[in-house]
Parts: C-alpha cells; sequence; structure tokens
C-alpha cells in the first residue's frame, strides 16, 4: 500500500501520535506499507516509515536531529481486543438405547391398523439431536370413556356431542383432532358404576377397532380385583391386533394381565405410584417371572399435574430415563403419561381463584389448556413417549413443539423483537 | 462447586469449634458449606483472620474458590441472584436461584400505559404452598431511538423498586438510561458483536452486569470471556429464535452451553442463560396463540437452564402456568414438603365448629388452611402425618387409616375441645367413612373432593341434621 503525506498523518493521529517534534513536511512524499497489518505490524511500518521521512527530510535540506517517534506501548485511548475463542460442545454418549415397542398392528402383521405407532429407540435425552437421532417422536392418545363422564366444562364442550357413543367419540379424536391413538376406558367395568360383565364391555373395543384405523389403547376402571378380569378377555377378543392393555400394577393380578398380552400379541403398561424402585420392581416381575417380550412393555410412572406434584412426576420419569440410557436393561422402556390428569388441578377448571390476596385467574377457557400443555411439555423433556391427553386445543400445541424440537420443521424467518412496539 | 466432601473445607477451616457460624462443629460447617446452606464467608475468625495472615488469606480464597458455584451467581437490582447453577439435573442436588421473570414495557408507550403495566408486574400474587408467588421485574425497551427519552422512562420503572432491564442495542440510548439509574444495578441487554466495545466501556464506567448476545458460540463465548476479563459480570444470550428450526437450534445452543459450562468445566461459558419468549410476538398469529406460543417457549427453557427471561405476556392464564412450574422445578427435592402433624385453629374455632381432617402434604395442607381462611369459616383442622403424601396417594397406599386417624384424634385431645361428635373427612378419602366410624366411634362426614368448595358444602351440610 502507499500513503501519502496525509494519509500518514491520518495514520499517527489514529494512533494518538499527537505531534513529532519540529517537523514540518512539504510535498509529496510516498511511504510504501504493506497490507494485511495488524497493529503491532503498523508501529513497525511506521518507525520504518520514520527512517524513509528522516532520509527525505535531510535530502531535502531540513534539521536531521528528529526525535524519534513516541509510539505508545498501549494505545491512549484503550481499544480493546476481542478475546477469540472456540467454543467446543462437550460430548455426551450414553451405552444404552430404549427399547422400540410398536403399538397397532397392521393386516399383513395380523391386525387390522392401517397406522402404526413405534415408540421408544432414544439413544439421547429427549430432543437432544445434537447427541444421537430420534429415530420416533412422542405420540399422542387421546381419551374416550364408555359411558358419559363428568369433565371439565372447557374439556367438556368439544366432546358433549358423542359422550354417549364410544365408536363416534373415537373417530372425532381421530379425524377431527388429529390423535396417533385412542385410549378406550371400560369404566363402566367399575364393580361401584355400572358393573359392567367382561363380556359386554368389550363390545365397545370392537366396536372402537371397526370405527377407527390408529392403535388403540384399552384401559379398566381402576379397580384392582375386575381390572385383570376385563383386560384378560379384551386381550381375546382384540387379539392380533397389538392394543395396549391399561394397567398392570403391584397391588393386582398383574400376571394375568402380562399373560393376557403374551398370548394374544399385545402390550402391557406397567404402571407404579412414582417411586422409581418399584417401577423396576414390576418391569423384572413382568420381563422374567412372567417372559413378556421386551417389545411389549410400556412404562407409566405415573403423572402428577402442574401444581401437583409435577416436580416429583418429572424427576422420577428423568431418573427412570437417565437409568435407561446408561444401560439398567429393566428401565429402558418407552413411558407413558396420563397427562389429562393435570384437570385435576383446580387452576385448570375453577372459575376463578377461592382464595383471598390471588390476582384473578383470567379466562379458565384459556387456563385449562394452557395447564396441560406445560404439564405435557416438562413431562416430554424427561423423556414420555406416549401421552394421552384430552384438549384439543393442548393437543395441537403440543404437537407443535414435539415437531419442532424433533426437527421435523424448516427454517422460519422471524424479526427480532428489541426495538419493536407490541 | 469443585469439592465434593465436606473432609476437604474442614481441613481449611480454624477447627476450633467456635460455633460463631451458628454450628456445633467445624466440620458440620463445612458438611452445610457442602450442601450449599451455608457459606465460607460465614466463618468470621476466618474472614478476620485473613485480613491480617497471609496463610489465613490464602486458605479463605482457596476455600472461595473451591466452593464457588459451577455457574456464576450475579446480582440484579439489590438482591435478585440469577445463576449460581450447580447441576444439570435437579436431583442431582437442586436447582439454585430460579428463573427471574422481566416483564417488557417500552418508551414509546404512553405513561399511562406504562404504569399500570409495571403496576401489573409489582402487585401480582398467586398463594402457592404457604406463600405468594410473585414476579420478578421489569424490561424496559427503546423504541423511540431518543436517548432522553429512555432514560426517562427508565427512571420512571426503576421508581416501582423492581430489579430492572435496559434493552438497547445503541450505545448512547443505554448512556443515558444507566446514568439515569446506573446506582439500581439494572441488567444491560446487550452487547452484540457490533456494539460490544462500547458497551464494555459502559459496563465498567457504570459498574453494572451486561448480556452479551449472539447467536454463534464462537462469537459468544469470545465476547463472554472479553468481558469477564475486564472483570464485568456476563449473562449469555445465545439469541431466542421463537419458532421451526430456529426453536429447535436454541434449545441446543442453550442445552450445549450449559452442559458444556458443568460437565466440560469450561469457566468462560459457565454464565448464567438469558432467554427470550417475547420473540414468540413476532411471530404470525392472533394475540392468543403468540401467548400461548410464548408461554411454550418460556416453559421450555424454565425446565432446562434458563436463568433470567425477558416476556410480554401479563395476562393471568399464561403468568399463572409459568411461576407454578418455577415453582416446581426450583423445589428442593432434598426437603420432604411436609408440614407439622397435629391440630390447627382457624378462625378461632368455638365448641360448635366443624372438625376437618387433612394430609401434611404441604401442597394439601396449605390449601386446605387458605380455603378455610379465605372463606371465612371457623374450624378445626386435623393434620394426619401421611409422610407427605397427599389425600389420593395415602389412602391408596395404606399412609391414611382409620387407626391414624383415631391416633392423631387421641394425641391431640380434639374430642374435648368440642361438643358434638362429627369428623368431616376429605371427599377423596370416601372410602375411608365406615372404618373410620368404626374405629373411633364418631359420625364421620364425606365432605366434597376440592377444598375450595367446603364452603358451599358447609351451608347444606352444617350444623349436621340429628
Amino acid at each position: 500500500m502507499k500513503l501519502t503525506l496525509e494519509e500518514f498523518f491520518k495514520l499517527l493521529s489514529k494512533y494518538e501520535v499527537e505531534e513529532i517534534e519540529g517537523l514540518r513536511l512539504e510535498g509529496d512524499i510516498e511511504i510504501e506499507i504493506e497490507e494485511g497489518a495488524g497493529f503491532a505490524h503498523v508501529v513497525n511500518e511506521i518507525n520504518l516509515a520514520m527512517q524513509h521521512l528522516m532520509n527525505a527530510l535531510s535530502m531535502l535540506g531540513a534539521p536531521v536531529s528528529l526525535p524519534g517517534v513516541e509510539v505508545p506501548a498501549a494505545p491512549a485511548k484503550e481499544h480493546k481486543m476481542l478475546l477469540e475463542r472456540r467454543f467446543e460442545p462437550f460430548r455426551v454418549e450414553y451405552p444404552g438405547q430404549i427399547q422400540e415397542v410398536q403399538l397397532g398392528a397392521t393386516r399383513s402383521e395380523g391386525g387390522s391398523r392401517e397406522r402404526v405407532i413405534k415408540l421408544g429407540g432414544e439413544k439421547s435425552l429427549p430432543f437432544y439431536l445434537f447427541d444421537a437421532s430420534q429415530p420416533n417422536l412422542p405420540a399422542i392418545s387421546i381419551d374416550v370413556f364408555d359411558k358419559p363422564v363428568p369433565l371439565p366444562k372447557a374439556v367438556r364442550e368439544h366432546y358433549e356431542d358423542v359422550m354417549s357413543d364410544p365408536a363416534e367419540w373415537a373417530k372425532k379424536v381421530v379425524n377431527k383432532f388429529g390423535a396417533d391413538a385412542v385410549t378406550i376406558h371400560l369404566i363402566s367395568t367399575d364393580p361401584l358404576l355400572d358393573d359392567t360383565p367382561p363380556g359386554e364391555a368389550v363390545k365397545v373395543v370392537e366396536d372402537v377397532l371397526q370405527a377407527v384405523k390408529v392403535p388403540i389403547i384399552v384401559g379398566g376402571s381402576g379397580n384392582k380385583e375386575k381390572d385383570p378380569i376385563v383386560l384378560e378377555k379384551v386381550a381375546e377378543v382384540a387379539e392380533g391386533e397389538r392394543v395396549m392393555l391399561a394397567s398392570a400394577t403391584l397391588d393386582m393380578d398383574w400376571e394375568r394381565i402380562g399373560n393376557a398380552a403374551k398370548e394374544y400379541g399385545h402390550v402391557v403398561l406397567s404402571w407404579t405410584q412414582m417411586d422409581m424402585n418399584s417401577q423396576k420392581t414390576l418391569n423384572r416381575y413382568l420381563l422374567k417371572r412372567l417372559g413378556l417380550p421386551r417389545d411389549s412393555l410400556v412404562m407409566d410412572p405415573t403423572t402428577a399435574a402442574l401444581g401437583y406434584g409435577l416436580d416429583y412426576a418429572y424427576t422420577n420419569m428423568e431418573r427412570i430415563r437417565l437409568s435407561g440410557l446408561k444401560g439398567d436393561e429393566d428401565l429402558a422402556f418407552p413411558i407413558s403419561s396420563g397427562t389429562t390428569n393435570a384437570w385435576g388441578a383446580r387452576e385448570a377448571w375453577m372459575k376463578d381463584s377461592p382464595i383471598e390476596g390471588d390476582t384473578p385467574w383470567g379466562p379458565r377457557e384459556l387456563r385449562g389448556p394452557l395447564w396441560e400443555i406445560v404439564t405435557g411439555l416438562t413431562l416430554s423433556l424427561a423423556g414420555v413417549d406416549i401421552f394421552m391427553m384430552m384438549h384439543p386445543a393442548s393437543v395441537a400445541v403440543l404437537k407443535e413443539l414435539i415437531s419442532t424440537l424433533g426437527g421435523r420443521k424448516g427454517e422460519t424467518k422471524v424479526g427480532d423483537w428489541v426495538g419493536v412496539e407490541l | 462447586m469443585k469439592v465434593k466432601s465436606p473432609l476437604e473445607i474442614y481441613k481449611l477451616l480454624p477447627k476450633t469449634n467456635c460455633k460463631e457460624c451458628g454450628y456445633d462443629t467445624c466440620m458440620s460447617f463445612a458438611a452445610h458449606i457442602i450442601d450449599r446452606s451455608a457459606k465460607v464467608e460465614d466463618c468470621k475468625p476466618l474472614v478476620e483472620a485473613a485480613k491480617q495472615d497471609e496463610k489465613a488469606r490464602q486458605d479463605l480464597e482457596k476455600l472461595i474458590e473451591l466452593t464457588s458455584p459451577e455457574i456464576d451467581e450475579i446480582v440484579i437490582g439489590k438482591d435478585l441472584k440469577i445463576g449460581g447453577k450447580e447441576v444439570l439435573h435437579r436431583h442431582e442436588l437442586t436447582f439454585f436461584n430460579p428463573t427471574a421473570l422481566f416483564f417488557d414495557v417500552w418508551d414509546t408507550m404512553d405513561d399511562k400505559e406504562i404504569d399500570e403495566r409495571c403496576s401489573r408486574v409489582v402487585e401480582y400474587r398467586k398463594f402457592y404452598v404457604g406463600k405468594f408467588l410473585t414476579l420478578d421485574g421489569i424490561a424496559v425497551r427503546c423504541t423511540s431511538n431518543n436517548p432522553e427519552r429512555f432514560a426517562e422512562v427508565a427512571k420512571k420503572v426503576a421508581g416501582y423498586g423492581k430489579p430492572v432491564v435496559l434493552v438497547s442495542f445503541d450505545a448512547n440510548c443505554m448512556r443515558a438510561a444507566l446514568e439515569a439509574i446506573a446506582e439500581h444495578n439494572p441488567l444491560v441487554y446487550a452487547a452484540t458483536p457490533e456494539n460490544w466495545e462500547d458497551f464494555l466501556e459502559l459496563a465498567m464506567e457504570f459498574n453494572v452486569p451486561v448480556v452479551v448476545r449472539s447467536s454463534d458460540l464462537d462469537m459468544l463465548k469470545s465476547l463472554a470471556a472479553t468481558f469477564k476479563a475486564e472483570g464485568v459480570k456476563v449473562v449469555m444470550d445465545p439469541v431466542t429464535e421463537p419458532a421451526g428450526e430456529g426453536l429447535r437450534k436454541t434449545f441446543e445452543r442453550v442445552v450445549q452451553l450449559r452442559r458444556t459450562a458443568i460437565l466440560g468445566d469450561d469457566k468462560e461459558v459457565a454464565c448464567p442463560i438469558m432467554i427470550t419468549p417475547i420473540a414468540a410476538w413476532m411471530v404470525e398469529g392472533d394475540a392468543v396463540s403468540k401467548a400461548y406460543w410464548e408461554t411454550v417457549i418460556a416453559s421450555l427453557f424454565i425446565v432446562k437452564y434458563g436463568d433470567a427471561m425477558i416476556l410480554h405476556s401479563l395476562e393471568p392464564y399464561t403468568v399463572m402456568p409459568l411461576i407454578t412450574l418455577r415453582a416446581n422445578i426450583y423445589t428442593d427435592p432434598r426437603t420432604p414438603v411436609q408440614v407439622e402433624p397435629g391440630l390447627r385453629e382457624i378462625n378461632n374455632p368455638t365448641q360448635d365448629s366443624p372438625v376437618f381432617i387433612t394430609t401434611n402434604f404441604a401442597l394439601t395442607y396449605y390449601t386446605v388452611e387458605s380455603d378455610l381462611q379465605s372463606a371465612g369459616i371457623s374450624g378445626w383442622l386435623l393434620v394426619l402425618d401421611t409422610g407427605g403424601l397427599g389425600v389420593e396417594v395415602s389412602v391408596a397406599g395404606g399412609q391414611f387409616t382409620a387407626g391414624k386417624v383415631k391416633e392423631l384424634m387421641e394425641k391431640t385431645g380434639v374430642a374435648e375441645k368440642v361438643n358434638h361428635r362429627y369428623l368431616v373427612i376429605p371427599g377423596l378419602a370416601a372410602r375411608l367413612q365406615g372404618a373410620i366410624e368404626d374405629e373411633t366411634g364418631w359420625k364421620v362426614l364425606v365432605g366434597p373432593t376440592d377444598s375450595g368448595r367446603i364452603k358451599g358444602w358447609l351451608e347444606q351440610h352444617w350444623p349436621p341434621k340429628k
């Protein structure tokens, strides 16, 4: 690069060289400085240039007793340099992998489903795609009941028209609300409700299998004595369909449910009360004592609602998932969450706060679905593979988040919020 | 914290068991430092000795270094702490310093609107497990590009007494606002690859914490390192992109930063993380959709590593789930959430007042207690030791039994306090009705399943019909 005198003086002033004592320059003098110079280099160049200058000046007859230019060691007005760093992400790899479990079976597999779901298969924490790819994203099943049930208003209004017809109800959740699966709860079998005999109750299961083409999950009434009998019958009539029997627990005849699943090719939901050790115990019983195939087990470690023990549920599931990934074979199974439990929280359904001093809670029709969404999304980060939910808006929002974090969405151009009026 | 054993700390303490720290022995003090319920600086003799003695000074410094949190702890305003985390998963210890939630105002709003929003932030309250949850602070955004106006609004907002975040990329505007409110110790948002030199100067001149912002993690780390080297307190913003692949990448950046700081021991990125769910308001959609999506983003990062947030929606239907989630995730898993069992008097009960029973799970207990208080009900409340389990679970699990109810009634002498023999049990414990009657000889009334409905229930059932 060539410098004219004028540029040279600019350069000097840039580096705060304010005065060169006794120096006056006139006429065109060119100084050569190399390109690509850093600061230190430039200082060198200036010193060199000064030599050139002095030589030139002496030739021009100017006084040659010039003092050397005092280039400051650090510039007077401090110019900070950016400390250039490279970010090296810490790598994490787990030895274990979560068992893959299929719900539903197609015609060629001995069932009649047009769609099946695969759960599990993870080698990393949920949505940590930078650690390992996640072959199966979490699925969402919507709850259907075999008789009308009391539901919060915000939920009820979406199902009022189909509540007396489980098959229509099932169709609606699949066709209108995008459920990946249907959970049909046979609550009428409860001895304290209608005490429907198993043979009659399973007709509803057949109807639902007819009505929809997605996999189904069948729940009992929660009665410890009756459920094994009911679910055994379900297993028989749904032979080959690979339904999930919900649920086997430690304090009931889990053996009967497990054996039925084995015999007719279904999946067992192993349900424990928020305790990792009981979960391990029940899983071992089903796998080791009964010989249930590993691809036929899903766990429900219990879902507590946001504000009502969600912290326990989150941490319990997260620990179970981490154990599975670290190689505990008894816990390396897909996780199911009864996210509908969120509606048990009074914040989800009550008209307003019963507590004096609370800021008003806002419209419950907007509050309720969010309660279900936040409960579900929190547990999705702990490792849930299948959600059982109820409000269509909650299902839609959680699906959107799952496909976003699962890397199924493209780039979206969005402006910056910093200086914008909202 | 680098040390895992109290012994390593004990070695450097005076070992005099002087009790000045409030613990009986230096060893016990060391154990409390490990679980972060005590600080090294609480050892007054050591702090005093360090002022004169070189060896003591070195010990103190070493102790502070050994016990400092994995992630920097930074104060905004007077005493709002963010960061200070130790672990990636809450069961490994606990998460310290709940995500600080800041709600925005901007300086081209008219003053009335600004006051209205600030008041809502200051006044917001939600009762939860024995106390009221509240919001943390206000983010003032510069949309005017006018330094005087920004400074004026900053001053007005700071007047509300809550911690403040100043939001502008313009150094002149930021300088004006800092001149007005630097003594309130606001958080400066944000230094970027473009403006960092000026912002570094401001941070040093006014001695305030600064957010550095870049979605390029090499650049973000460079900025953090540069600011830290000058002694500035740094918060990192890896840029919250609100939708699609951008949001997924945001999640990746946040997890990578925190994991690398804690597992990879990279001190230069061991800073609190800023998340800006407010970005959701730039996505197309109606107001409710935007508010929902903002809540989704905020929830995601309350669970995963967000230390501070800037939000827009102040609607109670979005605020309530967020602060409840924050309370849940930041509950210390080491301490059971239980209250003392026994008999409580609510609103000066008399001999004619009803007797209720509930469990000692803190959430259940405080909900029932505050419902009775709020509804102005006078009564006796028996609190059963269920080991900190709620009604439904303890009835199913055998911690809530007729035998234990009888025991509690005898122990508290409730029979002498009232002139009737009626016990109201929770609706969720209905199946114990017969057993409790057999065991205690009292008549058992099954109350509602939610204590918020006790008032209406009492109107129909109390005093009991003979």
